[in-house]
């Protein structure tokens, strides 16, 4: 049915004056969608398939490449986009839901971006942290409301288990299946060396990464896949994951062409299988109940690991938080709506969930007024940019971020949102030997060392700026904010001034 | 001393190291033109590849033997070894391929009508580091000391 034709969104323009014909773009585009014509003697591309990751771009000796969006367009509709018109007509013809991958492409406001930060002049000084100490060390677990010392001037408060991190970002939860072991491996190398931690995702802890158990923290969701006892004591912390930014309320689902040998022993499910996880947790129903689930995890592994609470930002996000404050978890996670994903239906990660900035304020608020802040350490991720953006969440009430977009891209993800095709031409989001191989771990990790480095080291700047020497001092310092282009109620919620007040 | 070690493992089979050689060594400054010319330029790296989702591949360059065949089975004395490094004086070369069957690596590379072709680790046109290194997309080659 010509209905069903739909024009490629991409054109894949090569300069004949440049190409080399060296054959390197049709070797390593997964898509297929170069080809050498020896008949001809010419490269031709076909840019049907083309998902616009830059690889062949990237690595054209000659820059004869470059993608560009496809000129034919619907005739112009400020109600019907093309994509919208599009999508009716794929659904028409497969009668299925729509999948995507990533974090949502949509235009919604980012509020990191209506918020600007202070610094001191004249009255108070300004700090250079090349010259004067400045700690971005963090504690991340239960503090305790008051500490006691006997009469030596020894501690005698018992403190809870508890992370360290040296820097206030930590990878969040990719599961090994979703993407590469060469991923895997690259983020825990990383975490190793930073003096941070990775997170295992829900697909278990490969044999090979038990090592770095030190920096890894272990996920139980849903599907609990990969989980058994030596496993929830291999990592520092466990996560129980609730739920996730890109797509609150629904569960996972790793098509069973993903789930080859490796991936197959480390979940524990048969080779080939769809490795479904279901929406809720079948065992909780209520804050008693995740109790319940907190309280096994500590005691399977004798109380020594502070365990994490992942939840998606969703409207009473403050209220449900507290909830988990009381339920004897040790760390809030709170993962935004523009958080990405393996796959998700795309109407729900277009549209479920609420911002980041806004679920963070009010949960910081809410707890702070319960009186049982100190009782949690809260982690914001899902939309976390730059080092700007980890300075603006401390300011709000965030102890820490965990950032994953941004790590895969560190390690060559050009955000061309097609994880769920399994064919990643960056070796990330996909399982395929030959495309796996592309992204070599002692490459990777050194990567994203300089990423986070460099982001630390931008956060004692402006920290320093601000004439403050640790991170801990800017904890839900929202004095420090001011915001710009917002209304009163965005103001309220966030709990900060407008600019020139 | 330095040799290119290869690493298969992460050999993608890109072929990009052939034709940042055969650019290096072709004495133009600028790659299109390099390959423009009728008469294409010669790479001294080969990679061998094994196709399909669970292939191999893997470049061959000349391992900078410490008892070389090439220089011992050479008929002319075009080729000699300065510093560890083996090289061929192409004025003297009579390209009679005496040389590349007796390279166990068969890394010398017959160039029709001239002298043979071989990597001499970019030592005459290099900055440092060989070429077919510093242009691999995944450190598949790397130029170091090992024992
Ligand atoms: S899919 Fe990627 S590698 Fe293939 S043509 Fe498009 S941009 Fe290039
Ligand atoms: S990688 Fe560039 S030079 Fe090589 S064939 Fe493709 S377009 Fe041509
Ligand atoms: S450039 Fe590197 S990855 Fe590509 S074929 Fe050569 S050695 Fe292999
Ligand atoms: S050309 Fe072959 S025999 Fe000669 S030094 Fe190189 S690897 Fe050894």
């Amino acid at each position: 049915m010509p209905i069903n034709y739909i024009y490629p969104k991409y054109d894949v323009v090569r300069d004949s004056t440049r190409c080399i014909k060296c054959g390197a773009c049709m070797r390593q585009c997964a898509n297929e969608v170069h080809s050498y014509d020896d008949e001809l003697d010419v490269m031709k591309s076909d840019s049907m398939d083309c998902v616009d990751c830059q690889r062949c771009v990237s690595i054209c000796p000659t820059r004869a490449l470059k993608i560009i969006p496809a000129e034919n367009r619907l005739r112009p509709n400020g109600s019907w986009s093309q994509d919208d018109i599009y999508e009716i007509y794929r659904q028409a013809e497969g009668g299925g839901v729509l999948l995507s991958s990533m974090g949502t492409p949509k235009n919604y406001p980012i509020y990191w971006d209506k918020m600007l930060i202070n610094a001191s002049q004249v009255t108070n000084p300004s700090i250079d942290p090349l010259r004067e100490p400045m700690e971005t060390r963090v504690f991340l677990g239960k503090k305790p409301g008051k500490l006691e010392f006997d009469r030596k001037g020894k501690i005698t408060t018992k403190l809870g288990p508890h992370l360290e991190l040296n820097v206030p970002i930590m990878f969040s939860a990719m599961s090994y299946g979703s993407i590469s072991k060469n991923a895997h491996e690259s983020l825990a190398r990383a975490a190793e060396e930073l003096g941070t931690y990775y997170n295992t995702g829900e697909g278990g802890l490969h044999k090979d990464f038990y090592k770095y158990g030190k920096n890894t923290i272990v996920q139980v969701a849903s599907g609990r896949f990969g989980v058994h006892e030596e496993y929830l004591n291999a990592g520092s912390a466990i996560e129980i994951k609730m739920g996730q930014g890109a797509k609150p309320g629904i569960g996972g689902h790793l098509p069973g062409a993903k789930i080859r040998e490796e991936v197959s022993r480390t979940r524990m499910i048969p080779m080939g299988a769809d490795a479904i996880s279901p929406a809720p947790h079948h065992d909780i129903y209520s804050i008693e109940d995740l109790r319940q689930l907190v309280f096994s995890l500590k005691e399977a592994t004798n109380y020594t690991k502070p365990v994490i609470v992942k939840i998606a930002a969703v409207h009473n996000v403050a209220a449900i938080a507290s909830g988990i404050a009381r339920s004897g978890a040790d760390i809030i996670a709170i993962d935004g709506f523009r958080g990405g994903t393996g796959a998700a239906p795309t109407r729900t990660r277009d549209n479920v969930g609420i911002p980041i900035e806004l679920a963070l304020a009010s949960v910081d608020q809410r707890l702070r007024d319960e009186g049982i802040r100190n009782d949690v350490s809260i982690v914001v991720g899902g939309s976390i940019r730059n080092s700007a953006d980890i300075v603006k969440a401390v300011a709000l009430g965030a102890d820490a971020v965990y950032i994953a977009s941004a790590a895969l891209m560190a390690l060559g993800c050009h955000q061309c949102h097609s994880c769920h095709l399994g064919k990643c031409n960056w070796g990330i989001a996909t399982q395929r030997p030959d495309l796996v191989k592309r992204l070599n771990p002692e490459v990777g990790y050194k990567r994203l060392v300089n990423l986070v480095n460099a982001w630390n080291y931008e956060i004692k700047e402006i920290l320093g700026g601000m004439g403050i020497n640790s991170i801990e001092a800017l904890k839900g310092n929202r004095l420090m904010l001011r915001g710009v282009g917002l209304a009163d109620k965005e103001l309220e919620i966030l709990g900060i001034k407008h600019a020139g007040e | 001393m330095k040799r290119v070690y290869v690493n298969e493992e992460w050999c993608l089979g890109c072929h990009l190291c052939e034709y940042y050689c055969a650019f290096q060594n072709s004495g133009e400054s600028d790659m299109v033109k390099a390959f423009g010319r009728d008469e294409k330029p010669v790479s001294r790296i080969r990679v061998e590849d094994v196709d399909g989702e669970d292939g191999i591949h893997f470049a061959v360059s000349c391992r900078h033997c410490d008892d070389p065949q090439c220089v011992k089975g050479c008929i002319t004395g075009a080729l000699s070894i300065k510093d560890g490094v083996i090289s061929v004086n192409e004025d003297k070369c009579i390209g009679c391929c005496t040389c590349v069957l007796s390279c166990p690596y068969g890394a010398i590379v017959i160039d029709e009508g001239k002298a043979i072709k071989k990597c001499d680790l970019c030592v005459k046109n290099g900055n440092g580091e060989p070429a077919c290194v510093a242009n691999c997309p995944n450190r598949a080659i790397v130029f170091e000391e090992r024992g």
